[in-house]
């Protein structure tokens, strides 16, 4: 009925045209790989699967010890990577354009930020192995993990605070407000939101990463006892149970369909806080 | 802050009362003590002076508009009177203010205190992304009023003093943002009151807004007056000549503004003592 004011010029439909199509590409992508995954991987995945112990390398039986490092490695990461991630970022944040250290911090970030996860392992495999002592383990896998992540997280943080607009400071100063409550009370919560976007991202990145592992947790399949117990993530047992064991490979379907799961779970979560805290921020 | 070489007297610009003096014979209600007392106050942002020896006095209760054309350093003016000037980059001020006589450039000044006595209304109005309630007690609560219930009773006396009381009485708990513009700067109006100050800094507080938003706030500000020493910028000649008391006139120069005029409303209007006065007054100019 409104047709006549909806006509656009062909440049403008061609743009349309070609967003839609790059969109439809990617989710296609998306949903191969998940029909690839779902195809061979779901006969089978059951509570047992995940809460038994492995037998024959991990061909037969469960994942349970799997997911169990997986989580405690994550943990280990997380916990040193989000507070030192939150405090270096309000810290340039605070920046105007500032100290020429901070410019220095955010340089030597992002070619941190580019530096291959490989070399984060042969890093974590001499500091938090052999200086700090700690051996293949878990602790040593997170800690690497961490130093991984923290470049990634840090500079999104940033410009997560960054985006918290300028009238702000300017009104909670204008109010003499402290910069811990304008910081605590004001700009976190306005700032939720993008910081557990970038919290989601790099548990993203820490959960898809094999090679750093390999050489500072380890590749044992067993229960760990303890954070200086050496484990294996969902990623690296599906790596071995693809390259490595004969027959393997349904069992590493199931694996990645697991680690879906999890990323998926950890992802509605999220987004779940966040909604609540934006939410909590306006009462 | 105050370390920027830049008297000039040579290049001094003769009509102005850079020195005082005729400022001295038109400081309107000269036998009250002053609530603001600017003396030779010059700014620069990196070296650039844009405003050059002003010298003013407001007195207590009056409401003064602060006219001039569009970059000549209004809003620079009115940051350094509650040192909000300190946030931003390479600004320097030159010069003594004080408040109630106290001086507020001294390295020595408590901020937090004279950011309470000297609250601020911006342009665009900026309530924080809380909710109606948490705008009010966020400044209440830092500035050591702990008991709930009296910041409950002072909210509510500064809604009801910006006049929104009736219209969010039942929604306090609803985001700031969901207030139109208009409420959302009568809101920032009552933060800034809550906190009792004694100057309000008014940086075009209307210009963002439609006209009867704007003549609510006019009418506001007319209220408020006598209770608190208002500094009102404003481009709108009609709005200043409506609500002010006395008018202050800053004009560009090469070398930065100065302050052209200062004297009440009716003398400024009706017999101005410079040209530019009257010619930029009748809107002539600028
Ligand atoms: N942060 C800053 N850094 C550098 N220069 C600035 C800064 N803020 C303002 N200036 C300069 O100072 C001069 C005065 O600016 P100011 O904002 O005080 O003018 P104004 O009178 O308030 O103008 P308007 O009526 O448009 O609001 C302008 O020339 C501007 O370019
Ligand atoms: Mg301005």
């Amino acid at each position: 009925m409104i047709r006549s004011l909806r006509q656009r010029p062909w440049s403008d439909s061609l743009l349309a045209l070609a967003c839609t199509g790059a969109a439809l590409l990617l989710a296609g992508i998306f949903f191969f790989l998940l029909w690839d995954l779902v195809r061979p991987g779901i006969g089978g995945l059951s509570w047992q699967f995940v809460s038994t112990l492995p037998a024959a390398a991990g061909r037969d039986g469960g994942i349970a010890p799997v997911i169990v490092s997986t989580l405690l490695i994550l943990g280990v990461c997380l916990a040193l990577s989000v507070p030192v991630a939150l405090g270096t970022a309000i810290f340039l944040a605070q920046q105007q354009r500032g100290l020429p250290w901070a410019a220095w911090t955010r340089r030597s970030l992002d070619l941190l930020a580019a530096v291959p996860s490989v070399v984060f392992g042969l890093f974590g495999a001499v500091v938090f192995c052999e200086l700090l002592g700690l051996g293949y383990s878990i602790a040593a896998g997170g800690l690497t993990l961490a130093c991984m992540v923290l470049p990634f997280m840090i500079r999104a943080a940033e410009d997560g605070l960054r985006a918290v607009p300028r009238e702000y400071h300017l009104a909670a100063n204008a109010l003499g407000l402290s910069q811990y409550r304008l910081l605590g009370a004001v700009i976190l919560p306005a700032a939720a939101p993008a910081l557990l976007a970038a919290l989601v991202l790099a548990i993203a990145r820490a959960l898809a990463e094999t090679a750093a592992l390999l050489f500072t947790s380890g590749y044992v399949l067993r229960m760990p006892s303890s954070l200086f117990d050496s484990g294996r993530t969902l990623s690296v047992h599906i790596y071995d149970l693809a390259m490595n064991v004969n027959g393997g490979e349904r069992n590493a379907y199931r694996s990645a369909l697991v680690l879906l799961v999890l990323l998926l779970l950890i992802n509605t979560a999220t987004h779940t806080l966040s909604r609540c805290l934006s939410g909590k921020a306006r009462i | 802050m105050h370390a920027n070489p830049v008297a000039d007297p040579a290049a001094r610009f003769t009509g102005s009362n850079a020195t005082g003096h005729s400022c001295a014979q038109s400081v309107p209600a000269a036998d009250a003590a002053p609530a603001l007392t600017l003396r030779d106050v010059t700014v620069a942002y990196h070296d650039r002076v844009v405003l050059r020896d002003v010298s003013l006095q407001l007195a207590v209760g009056r409401v003064t508009a602060l006219l001039g054309p569009s970059g000549c350093g209004k809003s620079s003016l009115l940051q350094c009177c509650n040192r909000l000037s300190d946030l931003i980059d390479g600004c320097r001020v030159q010069g003594n203010i004080r408040v109630f006589g106290e001086d507020i450039l001294a390295a020595a000044c408590d901020l937090r205190r004279l950011r309470k006595r000297v609250g601020m209304i911006f342009q665009k109005a900026n309530p924080f992304p809380l909710s109606i309630r948490r705008n009010i007690e966020l400044p209440l609560i830092e500035h050591g009023v702990r008991d709930a219930q009296q910041r409950d009773h002072i909210m509510e006396k500064v809604l009801r003093d910006v006049g929104l009381w009736q219209e969010v009485r039942d929604r306090l708990q609803a985001p700031a943002q969901s207030l139109s513009g208009g409420q959302q700067q009568r809101l920032c109006i009552a933060r800034a009151l809550a906190l009792a100050p004694d100057i309000l800094l008014m940086d075009e507080p209307c210009s963002a807004l439609d006209p009867i938003a704007g003549g609510r706030i006019e009418e506001l500000i007319g209220e408020l007056r006598g209770r608190y020493s208002i500094v009102l910028v404003t481009h709108n000649l009609f709005q200043a000549r409506r609500v002010a008391d006395d008018v202050a006139l800053l004009w560009p120069m090469p070398d930065g503004s100065r302050l052209l005029e200062f004297a009440p409303r009716e003398t400024i209007f009706s017999a101005p003592q410079h040209e530019l006065t009257g010619l930029y007054l009748r809107g002539a100019m600028g």
